[in-house]
């Protein structure tokens, strides 16, 4: 039991340190990673709620590959200082009073809820429970539509991408930035 | 651990993510904080799940991974086309859709 | 062949005519579609000839046939079908209409011949003609406002058609207008009708009026009044006259068709028809009978001084419908509708040759520029003569037995009649005068430059203008064409003026007092229950009557004689010294400019006023301009949140989610 709560204390403080560093790191390839321990650290938390495969899913595919893309991406794109316009716009000043004002009201809604059930553990599950088997009987029985229309949807992705970051024919070599000219591998597509 | 924990700790998440995505400036890290947003919904799914002994939950936050995942592919692409046409990558710059 | 299928079919051939002429004027060669417009009204003067020969075949009490096509509407209160009544009234009617019709269709053939719009002529034509036949053989008060209104749209067509003449247009939107007051009487007239008798059929209303109404009951003398209105706005008498004169605008044979023998007499027939409501309600007929009185007067004093030469026709028309409606008005019913007839003949033939004489003078109409056309146009000057003499009831023409009998029924009358009567003859006087003032005017003297070319042997030819105002025009669509015919050389409107001629002349022999009464007679089934059927002046009245009236036109005529032909330039001097009663006259009593000044200005005004202040002001300005205005303030206000700015749109969700999460807080609480 105490092994639990500090493991729980531990992923949160880890959590919320990750989302913290998200939001206030300027470099924006720190940001990254500090999601990635962030990513991590729910991780972790899924653990705790017995959640085996999503926990495994959300290290290999979110922080292993969809993180490892952003890192491109901001390798790519060089990620500049934020030192553009000094930003004093409304926004900035009552954005964050909202985003507390949200937090305070879910607060109030979870911890005055009526629902007994939140302030237990949940029932005692059997050891399949979140385990890959018993996903993927759900995937494959009970929820083949919405996994069928997931799988179309990332292909519906993965065009668009494509579409989106090819090289349209016509653009002159020497405006795009990047490496010089002479060294310059073109890939037309 | 009761699960009201959790869920307090997926508020705090999103509220985390929701200032950074009005705070920043720099798109990429508007996506990221998205992603912190979204991962907030999924902790709470997965703690639902626990509630209940449903893995229905569970499910429904792997489908919200994978639509996260198409989300951040089709953003990066728009970014990665906003730097070919030289375009500043500031969010505030975008602003043609104007009324 | 019943006398009703002939009824209907003197309905017919007009529609097929207009139909044929209006939906084919592209294909029909040349003056076909004269001729054929022609052979409709003739076809359909055959039926009323059919008609009347079947009609007489009946019995004496069963000459009131009535046919009905198609129940309108049929309900407890109101019963109204399309039906049309075959009685002597009618028939004789029709028979005028569709006869006089058929000789002016022929005269137009040729009179119209270089006019662009000869077929579109000719469809209007058929159309007034149907429109005239409608009215006159309708059974019930609807058909009767039905063919009203369409007689008052077909004058309009044809006053304003030359259209792209500025006068003609004005022309026919006041006759129009005034054509509408006299519908607006007639409809509420029929209403009240319809209130106390509970039908509109002529027979259910002729009938119940005896008991529905008492004598000189209020209603039945306001709905007598109201008829008088319909009456006299169609019939041109006072006040709502000032039409007819300038529907003088028109091509000379729309004017002796609508304007002298047919449309105008609509009022006559009308009064006729409703008679039984009239003897019921003897306060409307003394007011109908003074008012023709004094319309007859009037007309006839203008006639002496105006120039040009249709509007001196158009005043005499005026004056003559007045000894008709003074006629029915005093229940001399036949004795009316008598001079109905002999004065289409005579005043068809007169405008037919006053059209004669226009194209000699190549469209000029003042008749202080013609003289001297007795030599260049022999058989305009006899026929235009015959008619001036039946017109000034020289005896022994058509005019003289039918206008002098009204006068001979009005003495009898009694009381205040024999006033009205003397009036008559006065105005006799001075209608045989200005007859001749025209004759003498235009076919003695000396031969104007115009006379004297068609002596040559042609006929003259000038720029194409305006008669009236002298403005210059072409003769393309819109007006009058570039030809002028004159009768000599144009054997259609000797083919119409002849026999025209032969009526005014004999056409009196119907109703030669004590010889030969055929016209009382035959419309005597229509009239018997008149109270008055019996109040016949005696013979010896009559024939005194007629001296009276013959001696009056004789002297009136030698006068006319003395002044114009022996002494010319007398009727200078007198204009000039007595200015002021020529102008008064000349400008025919000051009506239009009273009219314009109580009526006109003020509409004028009102409607300036309305399209300045209410229209564009208030309902533009205001209340549209207000509304979108509003719209607009609100939308511009909304569009301030549209920045295109993301980071306000995120902001803006933030906290849309956290209003939306408090009040779903704040009530679960």
């Amino acid at each position: 039991m105490w092994f639990e709560q500090v493991m729980f204390f531990a992923a949160a403080i880890g959590a919320l340190g990750g989302a913290l560093g998200v939001v206030l790191m300027r470099n924006p390839f720190y940001s990254v990673l500090s999601l990635v321990i962030h990513l991590v650290a729910l991780a972790v938390l899924f653990l705790l709620l017995t959640a085996a495969f999503l926990a495994a899913a959300q290290v290999v595919v979110y922080a292993g590959a969809v993180m490892v893309l952003y890192i491109f991406v901001v390798a790519y794109i060089g990620g500049q200082d934020e030192a553009l316009r000094p930003d004093d716009s409304l926004v900035s000043s009552f954005g964050p009073l909202f985003a507390v004002a949200i937090g305070i009201e879910l607060c109030i809604a979870l911890i005055g809820s009526g629902l007994g059930a939140l302030d237990s553990r949940g029932p005692d599950v059997g050891p399949g429970f979140g385990s890959p088997e018993a996903i993927g009987a759900l995937l494959l029985q009970r929820f083949l539509v919405p996994f069928e229309a997931a799988s179309y949807l990332l292909l519906v992705a993965a065009v668009g991408a494509v579409v989106l970051a090819r090289r349209r024919r016509g653009i002159p070599p020497e405006d795009e930035p990047g490496p010089p000219a002479a060294e310059t591998l073109e890939v037309r597509v | 651990m009761d699960v009201i924990w959790f869920l307090v700790l997926s508020a705090f998440i999103f509220c985390i993510g929701a200032t950074g995505v009005i705070v920043r400036r720099d798109p990429l890290v508007v996506l990221l904080c998205l992603e912190l947003m979204l991962n907030a919904g999924n902790l709470a799914l997965i703690a639902f799940a626990r509630m209940h002994g449903n893995q229905a939950g569970q499910v429904f936050a792997l489908v919200v991974m994978v639509i996260a995942a198409c989300e951040v592919v089709i953003g990066l692409g728009i970014i990665v086309a906003m730097y070919r046409n030289r375009l500043r990558i500031d969010v505030d710059e975008m602003s043609e859709l104007r009324g | 062949m019943s006398a009703t299928d002939y009824g209907w079919l003197i309905l017919a051939f007009p529609v097929v005519g207009m139909l044929v002429v209006s939906l084919g004027w592209r294909v029909l060669p040349g003056r076909t579609a004269g001729w054929i417009a022609s052979l409709a009204i003739g076809l359909s003067f055959l039926a009323s000839v059919g008609a009347l020969v079947d009609l007489q075949d009946h019995p004496h009490d069963e000459r009131s046939l009535v046919d009905s096509a198609w129940t309108y509407v049929a309900t407890a209160g109101v019963d109204v079908d399309m039906a049309i009544l075959i009685d002597p009234l009618s028939v004789f009617m029709c028979l005028v209409v569709s006869g006089v019709s058929f000789l002016i269709h022929v005269y137009s053939v040729a009179y119209m011949g270089g006019d662009r719009g000869y077929a579109r002529y000719f469809a209007y034509l058929n159309y007034f003609v149907f429109s005239m036949l409608l009215l006159v053989l309708a059974a019930n008060f609807i058909l009767l406002i039905v063919g009203w209104a369409f007689v008052g749209a077909a004058s309009y067509l044809l006053i304003s058609f030359w259209y792209r003449r500025q006068t003609a247009v004005y022309a026919g939107i006041k006759a129009f207008v005034m054509n509408v007051i006299g519908d607006v009487g007639l409809v509420i007239a029929a209403f009240l009708l319809l209130d106390e008798t509970g039908t509109l059929s002529y027979a259910g209303v002729f009938e119940s009026a005896g008991e529905a109404f008492g004598r000189n009951d209020g209603t039945l003398v306001a709905a007598c009044l109201l008829i008088l209105v319909g009456a006299f706005a169609k019939s041109a008498q006072l006040p709502l006259h000032t039409w007819l004169p300038d529907a003088m605008e028109g091509p000379t044979p729309v004017s002796a068709l609508i304007h002298a023998a047919t449309m105008v007499t609509a009022g006559v027939y009308l009064i006729a028809r409703t008679f039984p409501l009239f003897e019921l309600a003897p306060t409307a007929a003394d007011v109908s009978a003074i008012i023709a009185t004094a319309t007859l007067l009037f007309a006839a004093t203008v006639a002496l001084v105006v120039t040009d030469l249709k509007r001196i026709i158009a005043y005499s028309t005026i004056s003559q419908i007045g000894y008709m409606i003074l006629g029915v008005s005093v229940a001399a019913y036949g004795a009316g509708l008598f001079h109905l007839m002999t004065h289409a003949f005579f005043k068809a033939l007169l405008f037919m040759g006053a059209g004669s004489v226009i194209g000699a003078m190549a469209g000029i109409q003042d008749v202080d520029r013609m003289g001297g056309f007795r030599r260049a146009m022999p058989f305009t000057f006899v026929t235009f003569t015959i008619g001036a003499l039946a017109l000034a009831a020289f005896p022994l023409t058509a005019g003289f037995f039918s206008k002098d009998e009204v006068l001979a029924f009005a003495l009898n009358r009694g009381g205040g009649f024999v006033v009205l009567a003397l009036v008559g003859y006065l105005a006799a006087a001075l209608t045989g005068f200005y007859a001749f003032r025209m004759v003498f005017r235009v076919f003695w003297g000396d031969p104007v430059p115009e006379a004297r070319e068609l002596e040559g042997g042609h006929v003259a030819h000038g720029a194409p203008m305006n008669p009236m105002t002298g403005e210059a025009e072409d003769t393309d669509v819109g007006f009058p064409g570039p030809e002028h015919t004159v009768a000599e050389r144009s054997w259609p409107m000797k083919a119409a003026m002849g026999p025209l001629a032969l009526l005014a002349l004999v056409g009196g022999i119907v109703g030669v007092p004590a010889l030969t009464d055929t016209l009382e007679t035959f419309l005597e089934p229509t009239f018997e229950d008149s109270r008055y059927i019996a109040d016949h002046p005696s013979e010896g009245a009559e024939w005194a009557g007629l001296g009276a009236g013959g001696l009056i036109a004789l002297c009136a005529i030698a006068v006319a004689y003395l002044l114009y032909v022996r002494r010319p330039g007398t009727t200078l001097r007198l204009a000039d010294r007595f200015a002021a009663v020529h102008r008064f006259l000349v400008h025919k009593w000051y009506f239009d400019e009273l009219y314009d000044a109580v009526f006109v200005r003020p509409m004028a005004t009102a409607g300036s006023f309305g399209r300045r202040v209410v229209e564009t002001e208030f309902v533009q300005g205001f209340i549209v301009g207000g509304a979108t205005g509003i719209v607009r303030a609100g939308t511009s206000l909304a569009r301030t949140i549209q920045t295109g700015f993301l980071r306000g749109y995120a902001l803006m969700l933030l906290l849309g989610i956290a209003a939306l999460s408090l009040y779903f807080l704040i009530s679960s609480a």
